[in-house]
């Protein structure tokens, strides 16, 4: 082959050989991500579910290596997890609710009504929270929930008194977190949905949003449920500062990490919220959202 | 300036506008615009882009709400009614299909809204895509049919609804150039078969010109004429249609006063101008003929266009048919000296500023 003449340097070499070679071009494209995906993300997963079947020696505090199912045991018989997950998976359901209601209508104005210059700006304001901190942010409404906060300034007046330090407060600042993830699909739902589909369905009737956005939407939603759902079931911090008493999945698996030392039990925990969301994603396929995809 | 000589009695007009404004902001889109369309009536509204005609028959859908003026249907008048409570139904340029529905779904939508039995919306949905000719495609969905399949599924979904008036955007703009031919000699076969009036936008001069039956030509948001195919295409009202429908072909100012002897503006369409070499001959009574530099020939296959430099000055184009002569006889004829010659009744004078 020397027949062929490679002008140029090393590099003008490097690009033709990569040229004739596909394969090469692929390897060189795919290798990093999928040895970070493989090693460092499925492997992590994998050493998860198996120490989930380890256990602790009661006396030393050490791992020990032995196939057992007794935390899986504990976390059946023991009415409190039960409790916990049911909770998580309320909180979670509750934040995708308000966090869907509140970003559908906002969404819809940026896709379709607001100017095109407008529609920049609206997406640069709703990616700004983004920026600030985690905990600024909870604390932030740990102090609007406090007993001489915000929300009872405003609310006293009226005779109400606001909600505390609880559940309601969690939900409602996990719904402010995650409120971004949930805007950003549905915007770009929406944004792919044609002007004169809308048109088209006024045209012919009067039941647009149940027949047309609705159901050309729905994949978006899904999307954004996805991510709201999931970070929320596997929070700990926010019902640190906002919960009061209350504990979610989350916690358990904290106080096992740490104050009890029983790896094995919280990797148990954490399995709890995988299997949670590998439930939630066949039950959506099922529904057949994501086939108009 | 519009010419309003629609008043033919007997003949019910299906939609009516008069004075209609729209602006947007700043920008005037349509500029009071009066027009009536006949019952049955195969209507185009022509124009370049941004001319307002769009908007006209998104005003006449209920899409927009005029500025001012007034909007008719039959003797309703629907200026400010939503879409769904006029008896018209669109055909969207892109289509506009519902992706989550099959083809069914889509056709019996209007039904469904207004509550029509299964039974019969089924029956008349079906009989709408037969007679698009879809019949065996209603259980697919949009995203499986070619663009012409889905041409046809709007067409029936809206179709099915037996409006008084069906309006289409651009209907055929999406399709490939064979496409378009076949659905133009299609389109006007429904529209017999089903005797609705349609009104249509196209800015295809060829497409208004083969399938209507009267033309309304836009500019600037404002009509400057309204007539047969012929009258248009024969008799243009301004240089702008003359233009717009058809090649230009404009002897002016000086030309005109040396050519033929008077002073305006005139128009001669290009296949009415014959090309002759021999200068001398004598000139046959009731023609003009002016001399000139042949600047340019395009061979087309079928027909060959000559670009001919006046010595009067100006330039006119002329379509010859290749009825004897080859491509390497006209060819020849680049930068020869010819005669442009015409008869005295298809040369037009045009009226207005040019």
């Amino acid at each position: 082959m020397s027949t062929i003449a490679t002008p140029g340097g090393p590099v003008r070499r490097l690009a033709g050989l990569l040229y004739r070679r596909p394969y090469l071009r692929l390897a060189g494209l795919l290798s990093a991500p999928l040895l970070w995906l493989v090693v460092a993300y499925l492997g992590a997963l994998a050493a998860l579910f198996a120490a989930a079947f380890w256990t602790t020696d009661v006396f030393t505090g050490e791992v020990v290596r032995q196939f057992n199912l007794g935390n899986f045991q504990e976390l059946w018989s023991q009415g409190v997890y039960r409790t916990i997950t049911l909770r998580s998976v309320g909180v979670a359901v509750a934040v995708t609710v308000v966090d869907g209601v509140i970003a559908f209508p906002m969404a819809f104005y940026m896709a379709k009504i607001a100017s095109p210059r407008a529609q920049r700006w609206l997406v640069i304001a709703v990616l700004t929270p983004l920026w600030a901190s985690y905990l600024v942010k909870a604390y932030a409404w740990r102090v609007m929930f406090s007993g001489t906060g915000v929300l009872n300034w405003v609310l006293d007046p009226f005779g109400i008194h606001g909600p505390g330090y609880g559940l309601p407060a969690t939900v409602v600042t996990l719904a402010y977190l995650w409120l971004p993830y949930m805007i950003l699909p549905l915007y770009a739902g929406l944004e792919r949905l044609p002007n004169s589909l809308l048109d088209a369905s006024g045209d012919l009737g009067a039941r647009t949003f149940r027949t047309v956005i609705w159901p050309v939407a729905f994949p978006a939603v899904i999307a954004g449920s996805i991510f709201t759902f999931s970070l929320s079931l596997g929070d700990y911090i926010t019902v640190k500062i906002v919960g009061g008493k209350s504990q979610l999945i989350g916690n358990v698996v904290y106080d096992n990490v740490g104050a009890a030392n029983n790896l094995p039990f919280a990797a148990a925990v954490a399995t709890i919220p995988v299997a949670v969301m590998v439930i939630y994603l066949v039950a959506v396929r099922r529904t057949g959202a994501l086939d108009n995809l | 300036m519009n010419q309003m000589n629609t008043e033919e009695p007997g003949v019910s007009a299906a939609v009516t506008l008069r004075g209609l404004r729209k602006t947007f902001g700043e920008v005037t889109a349509v500029d009071d615009v009066d027009l009536e369309i006949r019952d049955g009536e195969f209507f185009a509204m022509l124009g370049p882009s941004g001319s307002g005609k769009t908007t006209v028959l998104r005003m006449i859908a209920g899409f927009e709400t005029p500025t001012s003026g007034e909007v008719r249907l039959g003797d309703r008048v629907v200026t400010k009614l939503p879409p769904f409570e006029r008896d018209v139904n669109t055909v969207f340029q892109d289509y506009a299909l519902f992706p989550h529905m099959n083809v069914l779904a889509n056709v019996e939508y209007g039904l469904k809204v207004k509550k029509v039995g299964k039974k019969e919306r089924r029956e008349r949905a079906l009989q709408a895509l037969r007679s698009v000719r879809l019949e065996g495609f209603d259980g697919r969905r949009p995203g499986q049919l070619s663009g012409g399949q889905r041409q046809r599924v709007a067409l029936a979904r809206a179709l099915v609804n037996r409006p008084k008036v069906l309006l289409l955007d651009e209907p055929l703009g999406a399709l490939d150039l064979k496409l378009r031919e076949e659905m133009q000699v299609e389109l006007k076969a429904i529209q017999r078969e089903v005797g609705i009036t349609f009104l249509f936008v196209t800015h295809d001069q060829e497409e208004a010109l083969t399938m209507s039956d009267r033309v309304a030509v836009f500019n600037a948001g404002r009509i400057e004429q309204v007539g047969t195919p012929a009258e248009v295409y024969e008799k243009p009202a301004s240089a702008f249609v003359a233009g717009f429908v058809g090649t230009s072909n404009l002897i002016e100012g000086e030309a005109a006063q040396s050519i033929l002897g008077r002073p305006g503006v005139y128009s001669v369409r290009p296949e009415k101008l014959r090309v002759e070499t021999d200068l001398d001959a004598k000139l046959p009574e009731g023609e003009h003929s002016a001399t000139g530099t042949v600047a340019e020939v395009v061979y087309a296959g079928a027909a060959t266009r000559f670009v001919v430099d006046l010595d009067a000055g100006g330039r006119l184009v002329a379509l010859q048919q290749n009825l004897q002569s080859s491509s390497m006889d006209v060819l020849k004829l680049r930068e020869a000296r010819v005669r442009l010659v015409w008869r005295r009744e298809h040369e037009f004078a045009i009226p207005g500023p040019t």
